[in-house]
């Protein structure tokens, strides 16, 4: 057996890993939120004179006490710090108690007094679209967050072109992240005047941008350090940031440190959740298979604020059509306000949502064409030069959807299985099926913004060397990948090299750690570096040793006979030695990309990857429990780095994906979040899974430095339709609707 | 009395109602244990009492008086390094955020010590109780019959 690689893993199996909570300071105080009572209401007054007279109580903090900017957001500033007037949500902050100690601020929350102004509140995104519905979001002008469409040949010539119409209503749920370490912060104001940050967040440039605005700061006078972070999954990101600009906030104020910690309960209430979409789609066909239109509208609910839901959407509208041909596409997409909790980044990012519809609607399609599941899906699959829905001629890269699919049709043995499952037979104890999804996903943000990335690497006069890049550590192993691909390039031990973890006061900003984006810009940045590196070392050896570099292997660097030249050891005290750095600052900048809003078209993203998942369960016919059997997934990575955490995202994936199908959902009350904690929300066991067989394909990716791709959100946006086409083998039933709920059996 | 990692600790009467969990990370300063829930459900504190895996966040001191208790800190080897089920975590690939990862060896720690040779289904029933939203258990699962393998090769 191989060995995994983690460069965190002893401090974390050892329990000497400190996360955010694990840190504390002197003279630290605690903050804790007031959270709205209601969704929609405006306040009269907030009084707080009960809560000020409790012990150890130092402040009530509200909207009126904020320096900066009241409202931020990564796409549109809508999101308020704290609530000045308008409720919005009942995952709204009124108010910050901070007291000597978390349970003195605690014991002070229920005696601030609010007076309020109830409103109606909109909590269907239907609703919300109404022209007499009122403004969420007055500033706004319009209940609808945003839009976008595709509008591709000509809707009306494949309509007529078809000889069969499917039409099918799909719907999603909305999900809880369920990282496993809740948020939290804790802040202090240095002598130097720059307000530090630690915190359990994702993106450490973009939580700087919340915290600066909060405290009206420059970048420049905030410090984001990055600490251990306990899950993410795309939801540490607006929420944790806001938190880390609360805790800013207090210790602004107080001039003392301050730590912030969510509580389960605080963070379920608070954080945002998986977009909920209403998906409408009308498909036409030939009775050769081949798919003549799609026409489609998705309705996702935003909820209160924006935070990324125009991206979000963006890529459901790219993806609109899974990974197949369709000459004419007619598609609308809108991401809504209402009064529900917020929704926003979610590892999958839109495209899960897509999947659970389209891997269903090419199968009922099939089945009403009288053709099977898997010629249907090779007839109109994306193939190599193959263009895609937007115009985007997919010819940069191998086009590997067949190879995935042939892998793991194989692996399970799909062709023998399917012909074993029991469509609901009345004779059956347990009934049997099998099903598969495929898709292909755009990398990386594609035409939602800028994309680039940079590495330092910084040789030290022992020959030691430290590294750091823009990519954060969100658990998933990134500096652990970064770490390789820079031994690699340089023939050095991964002993020799460690990951420095970055400030955002050293490093430029990176973007976020979103988008299966880490391993692709991070390793290119790494890459580039580590060439730039390279070429140094090169010329100094040139110029003070006249001999040409050509490899740097095991610690040694070679001619191009492979004859040693000198250790890289001596290489690099040579560079000193001749007031030469060995250091290197690369940078990965994305090809181009483009998009036309008005007609949906253009090069949205610069590769892509490609997968496919398989599943096996038994339904009970007399409870509908559904157990899994035996997943098997493959996927196209370009190039498996750590093949070992390429398989724990694989895993991790599959997992989150089969809680998405069969039971996850956040159920809201008049926007509120019912569930308070995991009691009420239900993630996968240990003894729900199955075991699993990931199958790692790799066609290295030229536009790639370092030929890696992503695998972090692939692995999650395909499960849930893999699952409910096996129960639909299995029951005979179709599950349009999250979470699967089986008809009386 | 209580016992923690070897060290013995006089309990006096106000500490009584303490919960076990915030006694460890606050007063302790053993911050492997750690909250994820506080209600008993996500097994991130997990804690060793007389050998069995129980959940700190649901006990006060004086359930656990003249208890041994063993947090992560106190999992080691014979040699005093790294504990071979801590090196099997570590070489399966078992880790990625972490956090649920010092309540995982436990839980798994006091399989082993019952069971010596646990089938798949048995070490997946023993950690049931431990969340984890990272791995999809299958590493982990893969790491406990790795260590049940190095620790007791020589009773196959």
């Amino acid at each position: 057996m191989t060995k995994a690689f983690r460069n965190d893993a002893i401090a974390k199996v050892s329990g000497t890993a400190k996360y955010t909570d694990d840190y504390t300071m002197p003279g630290m105080l605690h903050a804790v939120p007031l959270h709205a009572p209601v969704a929609s209401a405006k306040i009269k007054s907030i009084n707080a004179d009960q809560a000020l007279k409790m012990p150890g109580v130092l402040k009530v903090i509200t909207a009126a006490d904020i320096p900066g900017s009241i409202k931020f957001g990564q796409i549109i500033k809508d999101y308020p710090t704290l609530v000045d007037e308008r409720i919005l949500s009942t995952g709204d902050v009124v108010a910050l108690v901070v007291a000597e100690s978390r349970a003195q601020a605690l014991a002070a929350l229920p005696l601030i007094a609010l007076e309020l102004e109830e409103l109606p509140g909109l909590y269907d995104s239907e609703a919300a679209l109404l022209p007499a519905a009122p403004l969420i979001n007055p500033e706004h002008g319009s209940n609808i967050c945003n839009y976008h469409c595709v509008r591709t040949g000509d809707i009306k010539a494949g309509e007529a072109e078809a000889d069969i119409v499917v039409e099918q209503d799909f719907t999603t749920s909305r999900i809880e992240h369920a990282y496993l370490e809740p948020e939290g912060s804790l802040c202090h104001l240095r002598p130097d005047g720059v307000m530090e940050v630690i915190g359990s967040m994702q993106h450490p440039f973009s939580t700087r941008r919340f915290v600066a605005s909060t405290l009206g700061m420059e970048l420049k006078d905030v410090e984001v350090r990055t600490v251990p972070m306990g899950g993410g999954f795309g939801g540490k990101d607006d929420t944790a940031a806001l938190v880390c600009a609360r805790a800013a906030l207090c210790a602004f104020i107080t001039k003392r440190p301050v730590k912030l910690i969510y509580s389960r309960e605080m963070s379920m209430r608070e954080s945002y959740k998986r977009h909920p979409y209403t998906m409408q789609y009308r498909m036409g066909l030939k009775q050769d298979g081949k798919i003549t239109f799609v026409k489609v509208r998705m309705v996702a609910d935003g909820g209160a604020y924006c935070s990324v839901t125009p991206w979000v959407t963006w890529r459901s509208t790219v993806q609109c059509c899974g990974c197949y041909e369709v000459p004419n596409v007619h598609c609308d997409v809108y991401g809504v306000y209402t009064n529900n909790i917020f929704t926003g980044a979610f590892r999958g990012f839109g495209s899960p949502q897509v999947n659970w519809a389209i891997e269903q609607l090419v199968e009922i399609a099939a089945e009403q064409l009288g053709m099977d599941e898997l010629e249907f899906r090779r007839v109109n699959m994306v193939k190599q030069g193959s263009c895609t829905v937007t115009n985007q001629v997919l010819d940069t890269h191998k086009v590997s959807l067949a190879e995935v699919m042939d892998k793991v049709l194989k692996e399970i043995d799909y062709e023998t299985k399917r012909k074993r499952c029991s469509f609901g037979d009345p004779l059956g104890d347990k009934w049997y099926g099998i099903g598969f999804a495929i898709s292909y996903r755009g990398m990386s943000l594609g035409a939602e913004g800028v994309d680039f990335n940079s590495a330092i690497i910084n040789v030290q006069p022992d020959g030691s060397v430290l590294l750091e890049t823009g990519v954060h550590e969100n658990g998933q192993g990134a500096e652990s990948a970064m770490i390789l691909i820079a031994s690699a390039e340089l023939g050095l031990p991964v002993s020799r090299i460690r990951y420095r973890m970055p400030s955002t006061s050293n490093i430029p900003d990176g973007g976020t750690t979103v988008a299966s984006r880490g391993t692709l810009l991070g390793g290119g940045a790494t890459t580039n570096a580590a060439k730039t590196l390279k070429g140094i070392i090169t010329e100094a050896l040139q110029t003070h040793m006249q001999r040409k570099a050509e490899f740097f292997e095991a610690g040694n660097i070679l001619d191009s006979t492979k004859e040693v030249i000198c250790t890289w050891n001596e290489a690099i005290r040579l560079c000193y030695s001749k007031q030469i750095y060995p250091y290197a600052f690369g940078v990965f900048q994305a090809p181009r990309v483009s998009w036309d809003e008005a007609t949906g078209h253009g090069d949205a993203y610069f590769t892509w990857v490609y997968g496919c998942q398989a599943v096996e369960l038994e339904v009970e016919p007399k409870t509908g429990k559904v157990t899994l059997l035996n997943l098997v997934a493959a996927h196209d990575v370009g190039k498996a780095i750590n093949p070992d955490m390429v398989k724990g995202q694989f895993y991790g994936g599959l997992a989150t994906g089969a809680g998405y199908g069969l039971f996850e959902e956040v159920a809201l009350k008049d926007g509120a979040v019912v569930p308070t904690n995991y009691h009420q929300y239900r993630i996968m066991r240990a003894t729900d899974m199955p075991e699993m067989t990931a199958i790692i394909v790799e066609n290295p990716d030229p536009t790639s430095p370092s030929k890696a791709k992503g695998i972090g959100e692939p692995t999650l946006e395909i499960t849930a339709p893999a699952i409910a086409n096996a129960i639909y083998r299995a029951t005979g039933q179709r599950c349009p609707d999250q979470p699967i709920k089986l008809r009386k059996l | 009395m209580i016992t923690v990692n070897g060290v013995n600790y006089e309990i006096p009467a106000e500490l009584h109602a303490r919960k076990l969990s915030d006694w460890l990370r606050e007063d302790l300063m053993l911050t492997g244990t750690k909250i994820g829930c506080d209600i008993g459900v996500c097994g991130s504190c997990t804690v060793l009492i007389n050998n069995e895996a129980r959940r700190s966040c649901k006990l006060k001191l004086k359930d656990v008086e003249a208890c041994e208790i063993v947090t992560i800190e106190g999992v080691s080897g014979p040699d005093g390094g790294i504990h071979p089920l801590q090196q099997a975590f570590m070489d399966a690939g078992a880790i990625q955020c972490g956090f649920c990862t010092p309540g995982m060896v436990l839980s798994a720690l006091a399989l082993l010590i019952k069971n010596h040779h646990p089938s798949r289904e048995e070490i997946r029933q023993a950690l049931k109780g431990n969340l984890c939203r990272c791995t999809g258990y299958q590493q982990i699962v893969d790491a406990v019959e790795l260590a049940a393998r190095t620790m007791y090769h020589n009773e196959i």
